[in-house]
């Protein structure tokens, strides 16, 4: 790692982290060709918060964006992370399933529209409790329609990460990119000592959690189909070959009986040290590969 | 059913005129997984899940005994949560829920009715992987019924309130209510069941219930097979507008 961080490339990159939620929907678009769709001048804010003394925001923490990527017609919805650790509420949920249920009648009518997730999200926002958890539901089932005719991806880019109900939208997705940078996990740490103790998982542990959810652990694992830098050129790329490559022959979460079996194999009779699990990709039904190799196949 | 973990109960089982399949996930005590003995959905229970379901999915219509219909399934769900633990975390427990959720939603756009009845605690990502992908979703009136993202102490710790502001906020405040009664106004339920005391239910109170299942899928049956009969006109009026506003710019 240490030589990638001082090489000249990685020095002047673009950040893709370091944009924030609209800057980075944008940055994924053919020039230009990004709309913002119930922007915030649209002021359809969470009903919910304020009745708690909770600020609500203008777009409630959620961006949606419809344009062309790689010349292919595609919806990216983007969540702000700094907003309520980018919940899903009642409003910023259904922007997304709208978002996808719109691709995805596009798409059966003979114009395929591919739909980009980026994941910031700690999963249900509880000030909107069961209708944050309705509301990701509605987004699995809508994913699920979608990527029969076109690729849903999933992206976890940040450190705020993918977890809570919304690790299951991005378990469901036809792809998973990840940068080093990004967590992805059903319980937080914090959640989990809460839970079932310390002794289970000390969430003050930087090392025990990067080694876990960190994106370079679910590459390893084969849980994820791309590990890209923190590098808004790359991530361009990597999602614009994806979305030319199309809808996968199988996607993993419907490959039970791989997963089963490999759950099975495993002892649990104690508990496990960090880096227990290397499925490796290439056992993989499906492998894609990192991305610096699929950026030398093109 | 062999090779499955004792705390997924899988039965077919006649409903009305045919043969649904009835999932539900149950205590056990000797789990493998430590963080998976009371009744919460794991690693195997998810999978188990999702294996189950797809099975249905992928059987020719002649099993199906007086229909060439896709043939109901049943979730029976009492689960007080998703597994809470760091081997499951390590091993991809999001994976295994994703699987069972998208086991589930699969059949229900293939058109088999998935009916979900809760009759117990249906909380979170428990909730998530098995029984909220139905069509039609039926609960007890019983307080002993609790549906919601995160247990009250919990989510009243992350929130920075006590449980009993958490309480009275919930009041007026419907999507944070513990009281099923509440989560009924929300618009996301197709019934809800009085039942007096479910451990124990009355002749009448059992012929009730397979009624109202009998009901849901003949319902279900009727309807679109995604989830958009959830959409209550008053209890969501932001879900509409937004629905409303992008469909309209969608294509501007």
């Amino acid at each position: 790692m240490s030589s990638l961080i001082f090489s000249p490339e990685y020095l002047q990159r673009r950040s893709f982290i370091e944009l924030n939620a609209r800057d980075r929907a944008k940055a994924l678009f053919d020039s230009e060709t990004g709309r913002e769709l119930a922007g915030p001048f649209d002021r359809i804010e969470s009903p919910w918060l304020a009745m708690q003394g909770v600020t609500p925001q203008a777009d409630d923490g959620c961006i949606v964006m419809r344009g062309r990527i790689g010349g292919q017609h595609a919806v990216v919805i983007a969540f702000n992370g700094s907003f309520q650790g980018g919940g899903i509420g009642e409003v910023s949920g259904a922007k997304l399933s709208a978002a996808l249920d719109l691709a995805c009648r596009d798409s059966e009518n003979g114009k395929p529209t591919s739909a980009v997730l980026l994941l910031e999200t700690g999963g249900v926002r509880l000030q909107e409790a069961n209708l944050g958890l309705a509301a990701v539901a509605e987004i699995i089932s809508s994913i699920v329609a979608l990527r029969r005719y076109a690729p849903v991806i999933s992206v976890i880019a940040g450190p705020v990460g993918c977890f809570g109900g919304m690790s299951l939208a991005a378990g469901v997705s036809s792809y998973i990119v990840m940068t080093p940078e990004g967590r992805l996990g059903l319980n937080g740490p914090e959640v989990i000592e809460e839970e079932s103790g310390v002794e289970e998982f000390d969430a003050s542990n930087r090392a025990l959690i990067w080694s876990i959810y960190g994106g370079q652990q679910r590459y390893n694992q084969g849980l994820v189909d791309v590990l890209v830098d923190d590098d808004t050129d790359q991530m361009i790329k990597t999602v614009r070959d994806l979305i030319t490559k199309g809808v996968p022959p199988i996607n993993r979460s419907e490959q039970v009986d791989l997963y089963r079996s490999r759950i099975a194999a495993l002892d649990p009779s104690t508990q496990w040290a960090p880096g227990k699990l290397s499925w490796s990709a290439a056992s993989l039904a499906r492998p894609i590969g990192r991305n610096q190799e699929a950026a030398t196949d093109k | 059913m062999p090779g499955d973990p004792p705390s997924v109960l899988v039965a077919d089982a006649s409903i009305g005129n045919e043969t649904a399949r009835f999932l539900c996930v149950v205590p056990d005590h000797d789990s493998r997984f430590p963080c998976a003995r009371h009744g919460e959905v794991g690693l195997e229970q998810a999978y188990t899940l999702a294996a189950r379901v797809r099975e249905v999915i992928g059987e020719t219509p002649r099993t199906s005994r007086s229909s060439s219909l896709p043939r109901p399934i049943i979730a029976i769900v009492d689960v007080k949560s998703q597994a809470y633990g760091r081997r499951e975390e390590i091993a991809g427990i999001h994976l295994a829920a994703a699987a069972a959720a998208d086991a589930y939603a699969t059949a229900r756009f293939a058109g088999h009715p998935v009916i979900t009845l809760i009759v117990g605690q249906a909380i979170s990502g428990g909730f998530l992987t098995h029984g909220y992908q139905a069509n039609r979703l039926l609960a007890f009136a019983d307080n002993d019924v609790l549906i919601h993202a995160m247990r009250k102490e919990p989510a009243a710790r992350i929130t920075r309130r006590t449980v009993d502001q958490l309480e009275s906020l919930a009041k007026t405040v419907t999507p944070i209510s513990y009281d099923v009664r509440d989560y009924a106004k929300l618009g996301l339920l197709y019934k809800l069941l009085p039942i007096s005391n479910p451990e124990a239910p009355s002749a009448d109170e059992i012929s009730l219930v397979r009624n109202a299942l009998v009901e849901a899928i003949a319902d279900s049956r009727k309807g679109p097979t995604d989830l958009r009969n959830r959409f209550d006109q008053t209890a969501r009026k932001a879900t509409h507008l937004i629905r409303a506003r992008l469909e309209e710019q969608w294509n501007q």
